[in-house]
């Protein structure tokens, strides 16, 4: 073999051991890296219970209501499987909407009632112009189906 | 074998060929950007959810690939240096970093003042942003490392291992998205497929090509200043300096940086 050849070989294996470690160690910190549970897995029991964590899903339709004081919010975050109620005391982002993606930060009470202290939305990756949004709608609206599927596309 | 695909890994051949590639990628950097930016912010709708925020992907989305991209070409010129022992490579390697360094740093930036609007939040630890920043600090970490060591040729070696060692990191941010839950949205834009209006990827693919031609440009007008500053003590850049009508360098200081300069190819 040429020192060319070996150096090559030598980058090439070292690339691949590198990969399979970094494969090894993210495997391991599986669910560290998951930003958040989504609430199949809080009825799965996946979630800690003794310590806040955060909880992702789509805000469900007609499930947002408003206190009197005007901060405080009740919404149900949803996986269209599971639905966990979730309540709320601040203000809300712009793209906070029903039907939309959402990220709370809290804790899960004894009663199942998530209480947040962070509301973080969370965009999908559809981007479109609002006359093509609203024929979609139209489209959809004739077609009878209620709930998007989570992450679809518009096409 | 194959010397004629040599030629110009000699940083003499090289400089000459560089100079004469930068006019045109400039030229067609300066097109694209005004070409991108009119179709960005110009002919583009708003989008039906965020309104005009939206726009920050004809800077955001080409910054992110860009800085992902010139990670890998950093690395293979990297790993070419260790395997040919090609004194350009690591040169190139040299010059890339700080645009890549610029551009993981824009997309960095960018997305934390449209997250502050349309998440709520300008930072959070999830796996896309992460990985992305952990992209920046080793762009840093490269440059710092290359700073810290006076020979060129070491700073070389020591800069493709751990440029070499880092590139396990692109794969991780490319595919964060779809690995774990990020707050971060899934990728828009895939091979073959796109979840966006024509007019509004049409303007960012253009930014991005945008983002191509300023790269190369710059890069090869770094590597230019690079090659003279290396090379300063071979007859070649004498001789180049003595013709524009400088005081040349050559001889000046010849053998105070050590004798390693010369021998390799």
């Amino acid at each position: 073999m040429k020192p060319r050849q070996k150096r090559m070989a030598i980058i090439g294996g070292g690339l691949a051991a590198l990969a399979v470690v970094a494969a090894l160690v993210l495997n391991a910190f599986e669910d560290n890296l998951l930003f958040f549970f989504s609430p199949t897995q809080v009825y799965a029991k996946e979630a800690p219970l003794d310590r806040p964590f955060r909880i992702g899903g789509l805000v469900e339709a007609g499930s947002v209501k408003r206190e009197a004081d005007g901060l405080t919010v009740a919404f149900k975050v949803t996986d269209t499987a599971k639905v966990v109620p979730v309540t709320y005391k601040g203000i809300l982002p712009d793209l906070f909407q029903e039907g939309k993606g959402v990220v709370a930060r809290g804790r899960l009470g004894p009663d199942g009632i998530f209480r947040a202290d962070q509301v973080l939305a969370r965009h999908d990756e559809n981007y479109m112009p609002p006359e093509a949004a609203y024929a979609l709608d139209q489209a959809k609206k004739s077609q009878g189906s209620v709930v998007a599927p989570a992450g679809g596309y518009g096409k | 074998m194959a010397i004629h695909w040599f030629k110009y890994a000699s940083p003499a051949s090289f400089y000459g060929l560089a100079g004469r590639m930068i006019p045109w990628f400039a030229g067609a950097a300066v097109v694209t950007t005004l070409i991108g930016l009119y179709v960005g912010l110009v002919l583009a709708p708003t989008d039906f959810q965020q309104g005009d925020s939206y726009r920050i992907i004809y800077i955001h989305v080409p910054a992110a690939w860009m800085g992902m991209f010139t990670y890998l070409v950093m690395a293979g010129w990297a790993a070419a240096g260790v395997v040919f022992n090609t004194r350009l490579s690591g040169m190139m390697v040299q010059a890339l970093a700080p645009t890549g360094a610029m551009f993981t740093f824009v997309a960095l930036w960018t997305g934390a003042f449209w997250g502050r609007p349309t998440w709520g939040t300008y930072w959070v630890w999830d796996a896309r942003l992460t990985s992305t920043l952990i992209l920046f600090f080793l762009y840093i970490g490269y440059m710092a490392l290359r700073a810290s060591i006076d020979d060129p040729r070491r700073a070389d070696r020591a800069g493709a291992v751990l440029t070499l060692v880092g590139v396990v990191n692109i794969p991780i941010i490319y595919f964060s998205v779809q690995w774990w839950n990020t707050l971060h949205q899934g990728a828009s834009v895939r091979p073959g497929s796109s979840s966006m209006a024509t007019v509004m990827l049409t303007g960012m693919l253009v930014m991005a090509v945008a983002a191509w031609m300023y790269t190369i440009a710059i890069s090869l007008a770094r590597v230019r200043s690079i090659i003279i500053e290396r090379e300063q003590h071979s007859a070649w850049v004498g001789e180049l300096l003595a013709s524009e009508g400088h005081d040349a360098v050559a001889g000046t200081s010849r053998g105070a940086m050590g004798s390693n300069q010369q021998g390799t190819r």
